[in-house]
């Protein structure tokens, strides 16, 4: 049980009158590598942001390392910090420079020092391979770069799991390759990650679980080889 | 010899066409010169519209024989690119220098060649042009108003003194540029005030100087035995609590005599006036209306309904009414609801009420820059572990108030040319000065060469505000 780190149960969402999901019952243990797939439209982002309430329910519960999300969860800011996030648009801050995007939120939400706080970001920067342009501006960064750099910013609040929201849609194909790269490396040093992704060769890769959605249900979910061998339908 | 066709000049006869269209556009700049300069119609002998439309005519002939693509001389292109790419062009372009031709004389005999500027009467002025005698007689009045004279050295020091402090940002090393904000958000406001309050006003001195400095002295030496750990808190308690037993407990009388400031001398904010009027109303009027204007900004997105709806309320009503009238307001009606021994100088109410009156229009400007960023900044501050006030403050403003730097200029432009209004509560800045100097039985009929004067002043300051921001536009550019 306590290697549970999220627990969806019964959770339904609606947008107006509209439902997405449709009763998602989701379990991650720790150090698992989930990817979800499904045709555009059938809820997959939603239900990851979702789990760091980016997004609110109306039914069910939605446990994250132990603390339930619900309307009045005072410290939502202490569980956003425990789960990294890298979205479709990159959403860097533009008027930032590489480094400071990286080293903000360690510094005013975790009251790191700055200096320790920069050698952290450089440290991530490494690790995703941009720590040569950390002084520049996002706009001055090619659309892989600028997902790396966003990559290298969740991991500097050192968070429990990561949430990937179509990391390599709206890059051109070239650039896909270094940010997947990124996210392998990452995948194999244990970190907890939940991939909204098209990427077939990623999720073979590296996925424990593939879980396949439509019209905000889960559909299938199955272990990476049944998945691709023996699919249900 | 290549066949010549003016109706379509091409390359090959390139300085036949040129010339003759040189010596056309040439003429008739000569002939509005002379007619201008000289009073001089040299095409006279020809009937009445035609020589009224000479010019013109030839001007234009001449620009379509010089308007050659490609001619390979570069000044020829870099003209017909720039004032003579079509025939339109070419009518505007002949039509803004015969203007500029014609209008040039009668405002250079105004300005400098028919004016006066000797004397220091009205009977001086006998020109047909501008009487600069009126504005130098006056210049002391528009730029203090009614302050009087022998005391002007306070507003001057305090201006050159808070001009000082203001270029602080330009100086900072390093060390000391994250606190450039405060300082310029919270300290320098109130050394601002001070200095007006004591120094222009005269305010009643309320400290001690004598044991003011003896306090500071006896703490500091002591200062050198108290761990550093401590020493914050120690600057703060132990000088004030040493100058109230000083001042209360152990010396009454005996060290006033020692070191007490003279007091200056109290002039009260009716007889302020002139230019450093409008300074001191639309400095004050600045610093606070950002504020406030944030924060109703803010207000009007927020999910708590009571916020949100007095925030609506706010800035509806505030736009909603004339300047003119909320001044008279607050000079009028306001007294009527303080208790009867509370009194708010005018000066202050007025500031106050310019202050609400532009940060609704503020407000509405920064929410423009709010709404203008992806939903995107906001999910990723917020998934970074960011709360509402760190979410705004590090990520969403930096990049909202960049964006509205050109609207919030604007209305700070448009708030310094509203101040002259306050001449409806009885404070005379430099156009009220004005008002009352042409009104004055000596110098009548002067009206024109007062509005003149106050126009380059006003031009000048807003100028400035208007470089300065594009500047800062500049300087926060980070995208490519």
């Amino acid at each position: 049980m306590s290697d549970k780190i999220i627990q969806i149960t019964e959770m339904n969402k609606w947008f107006g009158d509209f439902q997405v999901l449709k009763n998602i019952n989701l379990e991650v243990e720790k150090n698992k590598k989930i990817v979800v797939c499904g045709p555009s439209g059938s809820g997959k982002s939603t239900l990851i942001r979702c789990i760091n309430r980016l997004e609110e329910h109306q039914q069910g519960s939605i446990i994250v390392d132990g603390n339930e999300l619900t309307e009045d969860t005072k410290d939502i800011e202490k569980i956003r910090a425990e789960v990294g996030m890298v979205f479709q648009q990159f959403n860097l801050f533009p008027h930032l420079s590489i480094l400071d995007n990286c080293t903000l939120a360690p510094i005013w939400v975790k009251k790191m020092p700055k200096k320790e706080a920069e050698d952290l970001a450089l440290q991530h920067l490494e690790k995703v391979q941009i720590a040569d342009q950390a002084n520049k501006y996002p706009g001055q960064l090619s659309g892989g770069q600028q997902q790396r750099c966003a990559i290298a910013r969740a991991l500097c609040m050192e968070p429990k799991i990561m949430l990937f929201d179509e990391p390599t849609s709206a890059l051109d194909p070239e650039m896909i390759k270094e940010v997947l790269d990124a996210m392998v490396n990452l995948a194999k040093a244990g970190m907890t990650m939940i991939v909204v992704t098209h990427e077939m060769g990623f999720a073979k890769e590296v996925a424990d679980e593939v879980i396949f959605m439509d019209e905000g249900m889960i559909v299938e979910r199955a272990e990476t080889k049944e998945f691709f061998c023996k699919p249900e339908e | 010899m290549n066949k010549l066709n003016f109706l379509q000049p091409d390359k090959n006869n390139l300085y036949t066409y040129l010339y003759t269209g040189v010596i056309l556009v040439a003429l008739s700049i000569f002939i509005v010169f002379l007619n201008s300069f000289f009073n001089k119609d040299i095409v006279s002998f020809l009937p009445g519209p035609i020589s009224f439309f000479l010019p013109l005519i030839l001007g234009f002939t001449g620009l379509h024989l010089i308007r050659i693509d490609y001619s390979g001389l570069r000044f020829l292109d870099s003209i017909n690119k720039n004032i003579n790419t079509n025939n339109f062009n070419a009518f505007l372009s002949l039509l803004i220098v015969f203007i500029v031709i014609k209008s040039l004389p009668p405002l250079l005999s105004w300005f400098i060649l028919d004016a006066n500027i000797a004397g220091d009467s009205k009977d001086v002025c006998t020109g047909s042009g501008a009487c600069w005698t009126y504005i130098k007689i006056w210049f002391n009045r528009f730029m203090y108003g009614m302050y009087p004279n022998p005391e002007q050295w306070r507003i001057n020091l305090s201006f050159i003194a808070l001009a000082f402090l203001g270029c602080v940002g330009f100086f900072a090393t390093e060390k000391f540029k994250k606190y450039l904000t405060l300082y310029y958000v919270v300290v320098y406001p109130l050394i601002a005030f001070f200095f007006i309050f004591f120094f222009i006003s005269g305010g009643p001195i309320f400290f001690d100087f004598s044991y003011g400095i003896i306090a500071a002295v006896i703490s500091i030496i002591l200062g050198f035995f108290i761990p550093s750990k401590f020493k914050m808190y120690y600057f703060i308690i132990v000088p004030i609590t040493l100058y109230i037993l000083l001042k209360y407990v152990f010396f009454y009388e005996e060290l006033i005599e020692l070191g007490k400031l003279e007091a200056l001398e109290w002039v009260e904010t009716g007889a302020w006036g002139g230019l450093s009027l409008t300074f001191i109303v639309s400095f004050f009027c600045l610093i606070f209306c950002f504020p406030i204007g944030l924060f109703l900004s803010l207000g009007r997105r927020s999910d708590f309904p009571i916020i949100k709806y007095i925030s609506i309320g706010m800035i509806e009503f505030w736009r909603g009414v004339p300047l003119i009238t909320v001044l008279f307001m607050s000079s009028v009606m306001f007294p009527m609801f303080l208790p009867e021994d509370m009194f708010i100088d005018k000066l202050v109410r007025v500031i106050i009420a310019i202050s609400l009156f532009e940060a609704a229009y503020v407000a509405e400007v920064i929410r423009g820059g709010l709404q203008a960023l992806p939903r995107g900044q906001y999910d990723a501050a917020k998934s970074l572990g960011m709360g509402y006030w760190k979410m705004h403050i590090l990520v969403i403003l930096p990049q909202a108030l960049k964006l509205v730097i050109p609207g919030i200029a604007n209305t700070f432009l448009a708030l310094v040319k509203d101040t002259p209004l306050i001449f409806v509560v009885g404070l005379l800045e430099i156009v009220g000065m004005l008002n009352l100097a042409k009104t004055n039985p000596e110098w009548l009929g002067f009206a024109m060469e007062g509005y003149v004067f106050a126009s380059v002043l006003f031009f000048i300051i807003c100028y400035a505000m208007s470089k300065y921001s594009y500047n800062l536009e500049q300087k926060y550019k980070t995208e490519r």
